[in-house]
């Protein structure tokens, strides 16, 4: 599992794009008072992240979980977290994250397979 | 219902001649024609059984492809089993090939004891001679060090393991495309390799054979399940010039086949498991078949090249 922290960057504009915190999801050494009750579960299922689009609140924990037959990785577009090693049949990943904003995400093996996360405060 | 498919055409190196015709195999039964090359058909174990030799040619090698070693699940939960069989096959051939190709997916997990149980088994193989390409199943963890280190090292593979070589006047080039990919994207093979390859050939006759090898497919296949290569035309684009051009893939665990001018593209069966014909499921995961119908669903590729006819003649057999 990865902790992570924000460090409030400043947001910047590329190609018209409001781009996000790139540090939301920093590597950081200290566990945040995660709301550990609520599951915000992603499963892998078909080739696919379900739900694509997952809204979670800033300090929360995200897994992810494989139900394939096939390896699949989690791997952020910008590089702002740690990436997965290949979760085989019912590996999980977990992940804390952040400040708020938008991130996507794919799978490295199957990079047809994208998702995003959206942080609130 | 034929289990195998046989492609023969041949020409003159630059013109097209006579009539062509090629089919393709997919793993549903659906058999269809398109333009390009002469059938024949013949499987190796026809020629096993009966003791008949191949016509004298003057290279033949043997593609092996998505071993995955490793797996274990319902499709097939034996997968070094038959990958022992395609050796088997091949140690039965009355005249055994020159050296085999493996395109890839090798290892299931990119596990060093997967490539471990892979090396231990090939060992009973008569051919020694093997030349690699990743599948995106060997280098998943690491960006494909390890496995660079096990199977590339003796062909001095550039960049991320691109290399060529030459047998009997037909140029071999083996390209990676199955790391660095992009989100939303297929198979890549990079800028870099690109430069590489147009290097590569830039002195060479039109007339020289060529063979391209790599694991995801060089021709859009089905890209909604990412069974293409976003930038194979460029590569293509190369290699034009060139009276006979044959690529050779694996990654989809199917026998798939179109020749497009001087340009033959095909994809071998896995050892290992099946997968659906491009569209027929809800993914590409592993296909699960009867017991009874798995062999026949698997395979290996025997192409052979005979000097003055330019063309390669690429038959597909499977393990049943």
């Amino acid at each position: 599992m990865i902790t992570l922290t924000s460090n409030n960057k400043m947001a910047a504009l590329l190609s018209g794009i409001v781009f996000f915190n790139l540090s939301l999801f920093a590597l950081g050494g200290e566990m945040k008072n995660a709301d550990s009750t609520k599951p915000n579960r992603i499963e892998i299922k078909d080739f696919a992240f379900n739900p694509q689009t997952l809204t979670v609140k800033s300090g929360e924990k995200v897994t992810w979980i494989n139900r394939d037959e096939e390896p699949h990785t989690i791997v952020s577009v910008e590089k702002q977290f740690k990436k997965s090693t290949a979760l085989d049949t019912d590996q999980e990943f977990t992940i804390t994250v952040g400040a708020p904003g938008t991130y996507s995400y794919f799978c490295s093996v199957h990079p047809k397979m994208t998702g995003t996360i959206v942080v609130e405060k | 219902m034929s289990d195998y498919i046989s492609h023969d055409h041949e020409h003159d190196g630059i013109d097209r001649r006579g009539f062509l015709h090629c089919m393709a195999w997919a793993g549903t039964g659906l058999l269809w024609t398109i333009s390009g090359g002469v059938l024949a058909s013949r499987t190796l174990a026809q020629i096993a059984k009966t003791g008949e030799p191949l016509p004298a040619t003057d290279l033949s090698f043997l593609q092996i492809s998505d071993s995955h070693i490793g797996f274990s699940k319902e499709a097939n939960k034996d997968v070094t089993a038959t990958f022992k069989i395609a050796l088997d096959r091949i140690n039965a051939m009355p005249t055994p090939p020159s050296f085999l190709i493996h395109t890839g997916d090798i290892s299931q997990l990119s596990k060093p004891e997967e490539f471990d149980t892979f090396d231990e088994v090939l060992k009973s193989c008569r051919t020694k001679d093997v030349f690699y390409v990743p599948g995106e199943h060997d280098v998943l963890n690491d960006g494909g060090k390890l496995y660079r280190e096990r199977y590339l090292k003796s062909v001095e593979g550039k960049g991320s393991g691109w290399y060529s070589f030459n047998k009997n006047g037909v140029h071999f080039i083996a390209l990676v495309n199955v790391l660095d990919l992009q989100a939303g994207g297929l198979g890549q093979l990079g800028d870099e390799q690109l430069e590489w390859l147009e290097a590569d050939v830039k002195d060479l006759g039109s007339s020289t054979p060529i063979v391209v090898f790599a694991h995801i497919p060089l021709w859009a296949v089905y890209p909604q399940w990412g069974w293409g290569t976003s930038d194979s035309e460029r590569a293509l684009g190369y290699l034009k010039r060139f009276g006979s051009v044959t690529v050779l893939n694996g990654h989809i665990h199917q026998v798939l086949q179109k020749v497009e001018g001087n340009v033959t593209f095909h994809t071998a069966m896995s050892t290992a498991f099946p997968q659906p014909a491009p569209g027929t499921a809800p993914s590409p995961g592993p296909m699960k078949v009867p017991a009874e119908k798995l062999r026949s669903m698997l395979g290996l590729t025997n192409v052979q090249y005979l000097q003055g006819k330019s063309s390669l003649a690429v038959v597909d057999s499977n393990l049943s």
